[in-house]
C-alpha cells in the first residue's frame, strides 16, 4: 500500500480532494470545523485567496484586520484570518511555510500594465479568475478586497521597499486552514508570469478537505 | 421642555432660535479660510468642516481638487476610502498602492491607486510623515474589546462603521467599504513583520494635501488608530479643506517620478479621453 504524502498528518475524513490546474480559479465552500489543506505540488506556486462568511458574504477576508489583530504582517503557524468584522473565519492550524503575504493584493490586468507595460495587458491575471469564481455566485467586483497569497514572499525593508521576491515554498510544502464559521473560499491559482511568484512558471496546486 | 412646546409653531421657533450656533467642529457654509496657499482664489474653496473626534465626513471632489487635512491639535487619526465618483465600483486598493509603487510607506509623491490601475489622488503635500497603509482601522469588536463599547450611537464610535456610514451617504453598502489608509497615525514595520505603531500625539497643526486626479469620493473617519496603545479613546478633531485647482500638466514632477507612477496618470488621462 502506497501512502500519500500530502495527506500525512491530516486528521479526519477526507471529503473533497481536487487539483486545480495552473492558471485557474477555484471556488469551493468549506463547513466550520472542516480543514483545508493546500499543497503547492511544485514549489513557489502563489495561491491567491479569498474568503466570505457563507452566510452574509458582506462579511469578508480582511488582511488589515487580520495583521492589525496579531501586529505582525506575516501570515505564519496560529494565525486567525479574520473578517472585516473582527471575527476569526479560519486559522492556519499548520504549515511548512516558514510565513506567508497578504500584502502583496492580487495580479490583475490593470495593474500589470503599471507594474510591466501595456503589453501585458491581455495576460490573464488574479482578478480576472477571483471575478469568474465570484459571479457564479452573484458577487461582483465590489466584493474583491485584498487578499491573502499563499507561499508568497513580500518582505519589507526598513525604508519602507517591499516587493514580490524569490519564494520561500518548495515542491510538497503545505498550509492547512481550519474553518472557524462556514466559509466560501475563492481562490486564483496565479498565472503571473512577470515576476517571481510562481517562480515564472504556474503549476497546479492541491486542495484536500478534510471533516 | 415639557409643556411649552406643545403647537408646531412653539416647536419651530424653539429650533430657529438654534441657528446660527458656532461649536468647534462643523462645516462652514459657504466654505471660508484665512489661510488659503498663495495662489488659491477664496472664490475656489469648496469645503471647509471639521470633524469631530470619532466623527466622519464625506464628499464629491472634481478632477483637480485639492484636498487639504490639517491635524489641528494634533492627535486626529484620518481613515481614507476612495471612490471613484461615477463608477464607485472602481475604489482605493491599498494593496496595488503600496505593491506598484514599490514601497508600503506613504508620503509627499506617493500616489493613490485604483484597483483598476489608475491613480486617483496623490500627495503633493506632507508635514506629517507619520501615515498607515498596514493596519486599517477599528471596528465595532476591536472598540468593544479596547474601550468596553463601540457603536455609532456610543462615545466611542469604531472606525468601520464610521466608514459604512459615510459611505452610505452616496449609495454604498458594507460590502463597499475596503481597506483603507491611515493619515498622521504611522506604522513602521520590522524585519520580522512585526508592526510598531506611531499613534503621537504629535505637533498641532501638521498637514497633508491630496490631489485628485479624477472625480472622486472621500470618505473619511477620524476615530483612534487601531493599534493605538493608549487605554483611552485618544482623538482629536480634523480639519477639512478642499478647492478647485488644475488638471495635472505632462510636465508634472509627481506624474513623471517613476515609470509605473506615469503609467497610471497615462491610465487615468486615457478614461477621460472621451
Amino acid at each position: 500500500m502506497t501512502t500519500d504524502p500530502h495527506i500525512a498528518g491530516l486528521s479526519g475524513t477526507i471529503v473533497h480532494d481536487e487539483i486545480v490546474p495552473a492558471r485557474a480559479p477555484w471556488l469551493h465552500h468549506i463547513a466550520a470545523g472542516q480543514t483545508l489543506r493546500i499543497v503547492d505540488l511544485e514549489g513557489n506556486q502563489a495561491v491567491d485567496f479569498l474568503l466570505y462568511s457563507a452566510a452574509d458574504d458582506a462579511e469578508r477576508y480582511s488582511a488589515q484586520d487580520t495583521v492589525s489583530a496579531q501586529g505582525n504582517l506575516f501570515l505564519r503557524e496560529g494565525t486567525v484570518l479574520r473578517s472585516n468584522e473582527g471575527r476569526p473565519m479560519m486559522t492556519i492550524a499548520a504549515t511548512t511555510v516558514d510565513y506567508h503575504d497578504t500584502i502583496g493584493g492580487a495580479c490583475s490586468c490593470e495593474s500589470n500594465t503599471l507594474r510591466y507595460g501595456h503589453f501585458t495587458k491581455s495576460q490573464h491575471a488574479c482578478v480576472e479568475n477571483f471575478l469568474e469564481a465570484n459571479l457564479t455566485e452573484g458577487r461582483g467586483k465590489r466584493d474583491i478586497v485584498s487578499n491573502i497569497n499563499f507561499f508568497m514572499n513580500v518582505p519589507v525593508e526598513a525604508d519602507g521597499t517591499l516587493g514580490i521576491v524569490d519564494g520561500i515554498s518548495a515542491p510538497g510544502m503545505t498550509v492547512d486552514l481550519r474553518a472557524e464559521m462556514d466559509v466560501v473560499v475563492v481562490v486564483s491559482n496565479c498565472p503571473q508570469i512577470n515576476n517571481p511568484c510562481n517562480g515564472f512558471n504556474p503549476t497546479p496546486v492541491r486542495m484536500i478537505v478534510a471533516a | 421642555m415639557s409643556g411649552s412646546l406643545t403647537d408646531p409653531m412653539a416647536a419651530r421657533d424653539h429650533a430657529r432660535a438654534m441657528g446660527g450656533t458656532v461649536v468647534d467642529t462643523m462645516p462652514v457654509l459657504p466654505p471660508v479660510a484665512d489661510d488659503l496657499p498663495a495662489g488659491v482664489s477664496d472664490d475656489d474653496l469648496v469645503w471647509e468642516e471639521t470633524i469631530a473626534a470619532g466623527g466622519y465626513a464625506s464628499r464629491r471632489l472634481s478632477r483637480g481638487a485639492r484636498l487639504r487635512l490639517i491635524d489641528v491639535e494634533g492627535d486626529a487619526c484620518a481613515s481614507l476610502m476612495i471612490f471613484n465618483a461615477e463608477t464607485p465600483a472602481e475604489r482605493l486598493n491599498v494593496a496595488d498602492t503600496v505593491k506598484v509603487q514599490w514601497n508600503g510607506y506613504l508620503g509627499a509623491g506617493k500616489l493613490l491607486l485604483s484597483d483598476m490601475g489608475r491613480v486617483m489622488m496623490s500627495i503633493v503635500h506632507d508635514d506629517a510623515g507619520t501615515h498607515d497603509a498596514f493596519c486599517g482601522t477599528s471596528n465595532a469588536a476591536t472598540n468593544q474589546a479596547k474601550y468596553g463599547e463601540g457603536r455609532n450611537s456610543g462615545a466611542y464610535p469604531n472606525g468601520r462603521d464610521r466608514l459604512i456610514l459615510g459611505a452610505a451617504k452616496h449609495g454604498l453598502q458594507r460590502r463597499d467599504v475596503h481597506p483603507c489608509i491611515n493619515l498622521f497615525k504611522g506604522a513602521r514595520i520590522e524585519a520580522d513583520g512585526a508592526i510598531t505603531p506611531q499613534a503621537g500625539p504629535y505637533d498641532s497643526g501638521r498637514s497633508v494635501v491630496l490631489r485628485a486626479e479624477m472625480d472622486v469620493i472621500v470618505v473619511i473617519a477620524n476615530c483612534p488608530h487601531v493599534l493605538d496603545p493608549r487605554e483611552e479613546y485618544s482623538v482629536t478633531p480634523l480639519r477639512v479643506s478642499a478647492w478647485r485647482g488644475p488638471l495635472t500638466h505632462e510636465d508634472d514632477p509627481v506624474r513623471l517620478a517613476s515609470p509605473e507612477g506615469l503609467r497610471a496618470f497615462l491610465n487615468v488621462e486615457d478614461y477621460y479621453r472621451r
